[in-house]
């Protein structure tokens, strides 16, 4: 486990310091970009949807009841951009981008078209790993961007319309407003920043290191999502901690 | 050696020499103890059984994999992971072809000069249909790998290889999907290409009459050993029985014929 972690670390480096190249790769930045875009923006929508109103469902009612009603779109807003938005996207995204990423790559290495490209001197990290790093980093944090603004729709949706509840879209942002700063939108990006980082990582160490045939793929695949969400959740708990 | 290949316009080769090389792989000795001398330019044949290590053996030239004991010297330097050499050209054509998926043919066979920004894109296209053209391919370019029949994946391939005017060229079994009209041609092509550019050429087949064809010297490996290795007319004289049987093994089956 620590040489993977070890190895992971020093993919990452590698990667880092070919960031030069990045110009040079840039239609495969954004092909990756837009794939993880089109593969995912639906789900994010509809998932942060439906967790903005289940906080709100959640804990609407008791805070109701004990006269806090004026804080529900401050709890909503806050938990949303500080946690739920950025380890739940980063998740979805492991499981729709860290697979696909540990599936290409890993079909890749099995069918030595990773070899291929080493004999004609084209390095795998500038080539494969360095687009999907990038891209998944940009896209990510806009992703969770979405993901906010939706979740706080939900929320709201859900206040103002159910009975035990039942606060007006006005007051509930008007108190998200009270309660959300700058600060803390920008900590949710930044987690998913992170976030997106492990998952690229994570994702193309395992598609690298595949052997045997289709069933070393899938292995490959599973561990690399299965690492990346523990990885997510750990790395939430320590940043969150730090960013107190 | 025996016979000094033949003088190309330009002499791109390099030397490769193998001293002492062993390789186990997952426990069982895949290679041993395998000397090896290849002239700048010359066509060096490799033959041998099925399993016998001719694959292996190509990847530890390539810098693919590295030896357990042993040398490998390409141009007098050790050999390294090809992607740390940059000013080293390699091409080899992978017994599987080994076209990238994602890509279409003409993406592949260009992609070694797009990628090192070496030519123009209109200029790339130009030379990605000349070679496609080669190996009878011809407006293929838009297809993708997985449209593409075995031998056809193949001669994309040596297509790709084509392209990189390389110092070293590898070739695993560049005839053993085609059929014998398509074999002599890509036989024609790997000669051209010695004498253009003066290539070193290392080629692995079973296929004798290319190995014979083309060979300036041939070595014979089993059971990850070299049994011999000398010009095609030493090796057909050569005493050695398993040799001779893996030679002139023929596909009469008189016994078989008879009962039916
Ligand atoms: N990655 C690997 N792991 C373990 N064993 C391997 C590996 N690759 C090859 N071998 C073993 O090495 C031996 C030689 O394999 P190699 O592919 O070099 O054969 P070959 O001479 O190219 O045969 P063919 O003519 O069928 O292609 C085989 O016995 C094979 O089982
Ligand atoms: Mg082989």
């Amino acid at each position: 486990m620590f040489e993977s972690i070890g190895e992971m670390a020093l993919l990452f480096f590698r990667t880092l310091g070919s960031l030069p190249q990045v110009w040079r790769q840039r239609h495969k930045v954004c092909e990756q970009f837009f794939e993880i875009g089109n593969a995912s923006l639906l789900m994010v929508c509809i998932l942060s949807f439906f967790i903005g109103g289940v906080i709100c469902l959640l804990t609407g009612p008791v805070l109701v009841e004990r006269g806090l009603a004026s804080s529900i779109g401050g709890l909503v807003g806050i938990s949303m951009c500080k946690e739920l938005a950025p380890v739940m996207m980063s998740i979805l995204i492991a499981g729709r981008i860290g697979s696909a990423m540990a599936a290409e790559i890993g079909s890749m290495q099995v069918y030595q078209e990773i070899d291929a490209l080493r004999t004609m001197n084209i390095n795998p990290i500038h080539y494969l790993v360095l687009p999907r790093l990038v891209a998944i980093a940009v896209a990510l944090p806009l992703l969770v961007v979405f993901a906010i603004l939706i979740g706080w729709g939900g929320g709201s949706l859900v206040a103002a319309l159910n009975h035990q509840i039942s606060i007006s879209f006005q007051s509930f942002f008007a108190n998200l407003r009270d309660f959300v700063t700058v600060g803390n939108v920008a900590n949710g990006l930044l987690k998913s920043f992170v976030f997106a980082l492990v998952i690229a990582v994570v994702s193309c160490h395992q598609g690298l290191k595949t052997i045997g045939g289709p069933r070393g793929i899938g292995r490959s695949v599973t561990k690399a999502v299965v690492n990346c969400i523990v990885m997510i959740v750990i790395l939430d708990y320590f940043l969150t901690r730090l960013t107190l | 050696m025996n016979e000094s290949p033949s003088n190309p316009a330009t002499q791109r080769g390099v030397a490769v020499r193998v001293r002492g090389l062993c390789k186990r792989l997952q426990g069982t000795p895949v290679l041993q103890d395998i000397d090896l001398d290849v002239a700048p330019g010359e066509i060096f044949v490799i033959m041998g059984p099925s399993g016998s290590g001719k694959s292996v053996l190509l990847r530890h030239l390539s810098g693919l994999m590295e030896p357990d004991a042993g040398e490998v010297l390409v141009g007098g330097q050790p050999v390294r992971a090809p992607e740390l050499m940059p000013d080293y050209r390699l091409a080899m054509v992978f017994q599987s072809g080994a076209l990238l998926n994602s890509l279409t043919v003409g993406e592949n066979v260009g992609l070694f000069l797009r990628e090192h920004r070496l030519k123009p894109p209109a200029e790339i296209a130009r030379i990605v249909a000349e070679k496609l053209a080669v190996v009878g391919l011809k407006g293929q370019e838009h297809k993708l790998p997985a449209e593409l029949s075995g031998g056809m994946k193949k001669r994309a391939a040596i297509a790709r290889a084509l392209v990189i005017d390389p110092q070293l060229i590898l070739y695993d079994e560049p005839t053993s999907e085609l059929d014998p009209v398509s074999a002599s041609v890509i036989a024609e092509e790997i000669v051209r290409l010695q004498r253009r550019i003066g290539v070193t050429s290392i080629v692995v087949s079973h296929d004798r009459d290319l190995v014979f064809g083309i060979a300036d010297r041939l070595a014979v490996i089993s059971g990850g050993r070299i049994l011999a290795v000398g010009t095609p007319a030493r090796i057909r004289a050569h005493p050695n029985a398993e040799l001779q049987a893996f030679l002139n093994v023929d596909f009469q089956f008189p016994s078989l014929k008879q009962t039916v």
